[in-house]
């Protein structure tokens, strides 16, 4: 990994940010909302309209506006909510924490469940493990979140009783509640990654196993466990983290959903919030952050990929 | 092509799919002539009747049956979710065989740019085009079109360079074919088969990104017999009557299932050789 690369990636990272609040801050210009408007409510004069659009600078051309909320952005002021009259960047960050222990306790998930069932499924082709991860991988992608989601609360906390419904309990506040409160949407979200990963896992397993570098192993009597652990999971594992850092895209836009349905306040739930209030500086901050976290997810994951296969050599 | 639907017949997944999705097709079809019920109508004595001879799935909050709205519902969610992927995949395409033609410089920018759109989750720019446009079932179309560009762009550009470079092209150009020849006789049917499969793996998620709108408010709107909106009905009287949930959900799920099904048989079924 050279300094040039790791450079030019990072510029990358740059440009996905340029352009993504380009979008963004269209968006919500477009959005059929008058902030004057929103902040002073539907019987302001006209006069003290005018006036808070002077002071808000809502009647300098279009560019000005970007210009000046990209500066503010480097300085990392994110603006005032229209809704709070609070500092969005800090409200965002606060909800993005949530979401990001909401997101860690699912790949966690992921890993427990997927890598075991990927590899049984394709040490025992066609078999009964097979069949149930063939059955997982196909649920798992045509299950949207919020149909998983509510039909786990039906089963879980309506019929057995057995977790909460909804809310969000802090895990510094009540470790083991705050748990229990995360199991449900930890489940929904984990389930399309289980997916996507056990999937992926069994093929590259499928793969590496009537690889040469297997069978030399084989033949020089190897014990069976030590090729497994040793040689071919390893090689069966790499891609994983590509699949896991282009899942983030589908992580991020479920958390929107599952948070909605499970009352957790992450920023998914405050972008929708922001959503339906017309609250466009929180629209702004949520949608960048998400992009950011995206961005900073798969520059992580490449990097992580040209540490560990030592094949690759980035220049 | 009918030696494709042969092959695909062959395949486990594809012979699921081909039932299945006779099934929906019926069910979108027939369905406003076989329903058990009038969908819209309200029976104060029928209210959150449980699934039994006469309700087959049960009845919601206002008495209406919910088995022949799913019929209605399907009727609706299906053709949309195929104009949108149909109408995201051909921006898509253009794109990226635009994007593949250029090459060099013009090709590096238009990716880029397309790599930074795709850091928006699909979702939120759907969500963030659907509240611009207005709610209702015809945005929510354009916005899941407009969702999916950049992922088919991505994919019909990465498809084309590949085809551009193999063997068989360079073996035509060297037999002194035409352009027309080289580019509709040996590189499309190579291009459409990755296009095609991941196309009809687009229109689950199509149904699945639809009803989650509708779900949210913004795609179908009350009193539409919607399966999203279904889901999002029941929700209220989960205690109550959870077959509300249930009946539109694993709708939702079949089809997406369907799809998706279709999508890996049509892979097996144009690479033979692939045995996985």
């Amino acid at each position: 990994m050279s300094p040039i690369w790791l450079g030019r990636r990072l510029l990358l990272v740059g440009y996905t940010l340029l352009v993504v609040s380009l979008i963004v801050f269209a968006i919500t210009q477009a959005l059929p909302a008058d902030a004057a408007v929103m902040l002073l409510g539907e019987n302001a004069t006209p006069a003290a309209l005018a006036a808070v659009r002077l002071r808000l600078g809502l009647n300098d051309p279009m560019w000005l506006q970007y210009w000046r909320w990209l500066f503010a952005l480097l300085h990392l002021d994110f603006g005032t909510s229209m809704r709070t009259g609070l500092p969005v960047g800090s409200m965002m960050f606060v909800a993005l924490s949530r979401s990001l222990l909401l997101a860690g306790c699912a790949i966690l998930m992921m890993l427990v469940i997927a890598v075991p069932l990927g590899t049984l499924a394709a040490l025992r082709r066609g078999g009964v493990i097979d069949l149930l991860a063939g059955l997982v991988s196909y649920l798992g992608v045509s299950l949207p979140e919020f149909v998983t989601a509510t039909m786990l609360l039906i089963a879980f906390a309506d019929r057995l009783q057995w977790l909460p419904a909804t809310g969000y309990v802090p895990l510094t506040q009540d470790f083991l509640d705050g748990l229990r409160h995360l199991v449900l949407p930890t489940l929904t979200v984990a389930l399309i990654l289980i997916a996507h990963v056990s999937r992926m896992v069994r093929s590259e397993m499928v793969d590496v196993l009537h690889s040469d570098y297997i069978r030399a192993a084989r033949l020089k009597g190897l014990h069976a466990g030590t090729i497994l652990f040793r040689h071919a999971l390893r090689n069966a594992l790499l891609p994983v983290i590509t699949v896991v850092a282009l899942d983030v895209g589908y992580l991020l836009g479920g958390i929107i959903i599952v948070e909605e349905i499970f009352a957790i306040p992450g920023i998914g739930r405050e972008l929708i919030i922001a959503i339906e209030t017309r609250d466009l500086p929180a629209i702004q901050a949520g949608a960048l952050i998400m992009a950011a976290t995206y961005a900073t997810a798969n520059l992580l994951a490449d990097i992580a990929y040209a540490v560990l296969d030592k094949r690759i050599r980035y220049d | 092509m009918i030696e494709l639907f042969r092959r695909l017949l062959r395949t486990r997944q594809g012979a699921i799919a081909i039932i299945l999705l006779l099934v929906i097709v019926i069910a979108c079809v027939a369905g406003p002539f076989v329903a058990p019920h009038d969908p819209d109508a309200i029976s104060f004595l029928g209210r959150f009747h449980p699934p039994d001879a006469q309700y087959w799935l049960g009845a919601d909050e206002l008495g209406r049956d919910v088995f022949s709205r799913l019929l209605i519902g399907a009727g609706r969610t299906v053709p949309i979710a195929l104009m949108a992927t149909l109408l995201g995949t051909l921006s898509g395409a253009v794109i990226g065989t635009l994007s593949a033609y250029l090459g060099g410089r013009w090709d590096e920018a238009i990716m880029r740019t397309i790599d930074a759109v795709m850091a928006i989750p699909g979702l939120l720019l759907a969500l963030l085009i659907v509240n611009t446009l207005g709610k209702g079932e015809f945005n929510a179309m354009m916005a899941i079109a407009v969702a999916f560009v950049p992922g088919m762009a991505r994919i019909t550009r990465s498809v084309a360079l590949v085809a551009r470079r193999q063997d068989y092209v360079g073996a035509a150009i060297a037999r002194g074919e035409s352009s027309a020849w080289i580019v509709l006789r040996e590189m499309l049917p190579n291009v459409a088969a990755p296009v095609v499969i991941e196309t009809t793996i687009r229109v689950a998620f199509a149904v699945m990104l639809f009803a989650t709108l509708s779900f949210l408010g913004l795609g179908a709107q009350p009193p539409a017999s919607d399966w999203g909106l279904m889901v999002a009905d029941g929700r209220r009287y989960l205690h109550q009557a959870p077959w509300m949930i249930i009946g539109a959900g694993v709708a939702i799920a079949l089809t997406a299932i369907s799809f998706n099904l279709l999508g890996d048989g049509l892979r097996d079924a144009l690479n033979p050789r692939d045995e996985r």
